[in-house]
């Protein structure tokens, strides 16, 4: 079974022999590993391309696959940021505290610790006090349970509402998109629990591991990311082949021809709501580590239009398509944005791409879906003649 | 005769328009029957209310042996039940082969894990054969179903319904749009499929009617105008008034 799913599907392999090569290539390249020819910061770069390339496969199988165009799945990536970042603030925060009330003369009570760490981290917002949603934050374990879970119960139990009350089409992605905002604003503020708009920070160092360079720990991250974008590739090609994959797609197609052929259409749009999110909340745990620093800033709805506008140009309906988009779109865009394109005189005005550079995307994406609308993908058919 | 289906004094208003009126209809487990009528007639709302897409406001709709009610039921319930149903418009997965096409329609477990771990079987490969040689598309498995012609996309649709191997099929004009080799072609197959299961066709075009042979129901303004043999209703005088005389073809 294993055999005909790889051999029915060869871009999986492809896609795999690509990823590998990639790695291999910058791991020999970077600093700690290799000759040094890229930075630290360009590998951390590329690794957080290939965690957005990961909730872009995910966003591919939910809108190009399922035809849900989800305005949420950021969301679902900043909650995994943030049930990681969580971790990795205390752990680190106690890793500097406990020592300096150790050093004095009367050891400090259990209390007397927390609430040393409680006033290094929640000091920014005039607090000192753990709320109640880090309870847990002193296991790795636990938190790394909510990456998956937070994600996972909210898509369930969200799309659960919207799916039974047949809600499709733009009011499903407005929908998703007041989820999104709601819960951006409600990390905006102070009392949040999770420092407003200050976010969590340091996120880079990684406790226990002070003592190794960030160069070493970039390129784990870098194939801890590139991993996860394998398995995640192979169990979404799985997932979207065979008969799983003609239901998904008749979905899309033809929703209530699917629900006259005796299918619950609502139970397979959960299910792929569902793992897409807890998808997405893993490439948020994997990403934000390597940024350093999530704040709500990060999760607007702005990122999830973002995210769709990747997929499209990528190619919907095809796993590397959308993470050629998502690569592809997020690096000429740090690229563009982080003053790398050089500025363009006209005489009469000087075109500042830090300015211009969303325009220039917003025609791209209008272009691409009105003349190219298999995108960046598309151009594999010309050189596969197969069909897909 | 015992009752498959059984719709007693069902009414849907749209806005206030009666569509259906105090509707009441039966069928026997293996029959054939023509539904006929002019345009607004109610034909296709009346296959919605079989089927859960439209509610009634008032009414009963009696399934099966156990005499179970339609009418609380989700759509895909319905059709779990045994109810298939084909479009006035052909609706095929346009995206996928004839071959999934059928697969996707095919009797089998319905839930999502299950058909997660569906596996490929050489007798649900038979049957795809058997029902694929049965409307005459045995050639064409591998084809994107958007390139057939409209005729095949009607005979693919026929075909899912027979895949889903249901105790009743309504058929909504099946032969719109074909020619007259194609529509005799389509004749055949469901006098085949009513050989063993209900099969109840809408059709607009006269000599189809007779070809099918069979019982016919006249529907006019919602409700039953007329119901017996073709020759039995072509000769009554109301029917001629609101359905004959406006020059059908
Ligand atoms: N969803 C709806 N909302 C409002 N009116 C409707 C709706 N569905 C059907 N109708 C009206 O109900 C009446 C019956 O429609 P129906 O489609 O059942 O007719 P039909 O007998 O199938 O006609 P045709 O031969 O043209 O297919 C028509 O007047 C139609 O305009
Ligand atoms: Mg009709």
């Amino acid at each position: 079974m294993r055999q005909s799913f790889i051999s029915q599907n060869p871009s999986v392999l492809w896609f795999l022999a690509a990823l590998g090569l990639f790695t291999v290539v910058v791991t020999l390249m970077s600093e700690a590993t290799g000759v040094g020819l890229i930075s630290t910061s360009f590998v951390k770069t590329l690794g957080k391309t290939l965690c957005l390339c990961l909730i872009a496969i995910a966003m591919d199988v939910v809108w190009g696959y399922c035809g849900i165009l989800s305005l949420g799945h950021f969301a679902f990536f900043g909650i995994g940021g943030y049930a990681i970042g969580m971790w990795l603030m205390y752990a680190r925060t106690e890793a500097i505290v406990v020592p300096n009330l150790m050093a004095q003369t009367i050891p400090p009570t259990p209390q007397e610790i927390s609430d040393a760490i409680g006033n290094q981290i929640f000091g920014v917002v005039g607090s000192a006090e753990f709320p109640m949603i880090w309870a847990f934050a002193d296991s790795l374990f636990l938190q790394l349970l909510m990456v998956v879970l937070v994600p996972g119960l909210l898509a369930l139990v969200f799309g659960w509402l919207a799916f039974r009350s047949r809600v499709t089409g733009v009011y499903l992605s407005i929908l998703t998109q007041a989820m999104t905002l709601a819960l951006s604003l409600y990390l905006f503020q102070n009392d949040s629990g999770l420092r407003g708009n200050n976010g969590l920070s340091g996120l880079q160092n990684i406790p226990g591991y002070e003592e190794t360079s960030q160069a070493m720990i970039s390129i784990v991250f870098l194939w801890g990311s590139a991993l996860a974008l394998a398995l995640a590739y192979v169990f979404f090609a799985w997932v979207v082949s065979g008969k799983m994959g003609s239901v998904v797609k008749g979905i899309r197609d033809n929703e209530a021809r699917v629900r006259f052929l005796g299918y619950h259409v609502e139970s397979y749009k959960l299910f792929i709501f569902t793992i897409t999110a807890i998808v997405s909340g893993i490439a948020g745990a994997l990403y934000y580590p390597q940024a350093g620093i999530i704040n709500p800033g990060e999760l607007t709805p702005i990122a999830s239009i973002y995210l769709a506008v990747w997929v499209a140009i990528g190619g919907r309906g095809r796993l590397y398509g959308a993470a050629i988009g998502a690569a592809f779109v997020s690096l000429l865009s740090s690229w563009f944005t982080g003053g790398g394109a050089p500025n363009i005189n006209l005489g009469f005005y000087t075109i500042q791409w830090t300015d211009w550079w969303l325009v220039l995307l917003g025609v791209s994406f209008v272009a691409v879906t009105l003349f190219f609308p298999k995108g960046i993908g598309g151009l594999f058919d010309y050189l596969v003649r197969k069909p897909s | 005769m015992s009752t498959l289906l059984e719709v007693d004094g069902v009414t849907v208003t749209f806005d206030g328009f009666r569509a259906i009126n105090s509707l009441s209809i039966q069928f026997a487990p293996a029959e054939l029957r023509a539904i006929i009528g002019p345009n607004g007639a109610g034909k296709t709302t009346f296959m919605d209310i079989v089927t859960g897409k439209t509610k009634p406001d008032e009414g009963h709709v009696i399934w099966g042996d156990r005499n179970i009610s339609l009418l609380g039921m989700s759509e895909s319930q319905i059709a779990r039940e045994g109810i298939g149903r084909k479009f006035q418009k052909p609706t095929v997965f346009e995206a996928q082969t004839v071959r999934q096409n059928l697969a996707m329609a095919l009797k089998n477990p319905r839930g999502p894990f299950a058909v997660l771990m569906h596996k490929k079987t050489p007798k649900n490969a038979e049957r795809i054969e058997a029902i694929a040689t049965e409307i005459g598309l045995i050639d064409q498995l591998a084809r994107v179903a958007g390139e057939l012609s409209h005729g095949q996309k009607q005979w693919l649709e026929i075909g899912m319904l027979l895949a889903q191997d249901p105790k009743l099929l309504l058929v909504d004009e099946p032969a719109a749009g074909m020619t007259v080799e194609e529509r005799e072609k389509t004749t055949d197959i469901l006098r085949r499929a009513a050989e063993t299961r209900a099969v109840v066709v809408v059709e607009h075009d006269m000599e189809f009617v007779r070809r099918l042979g069979c019982k016919v129901t006249v529907l006019h303004e919602g409700s039953v105008l007329a119901e017996g043999s073709l020759d039995h209703v072509t000769s009554n005088q109301t029917v001629i008034d609101v359905y004959l005389g406006r020059s059908h073809a």
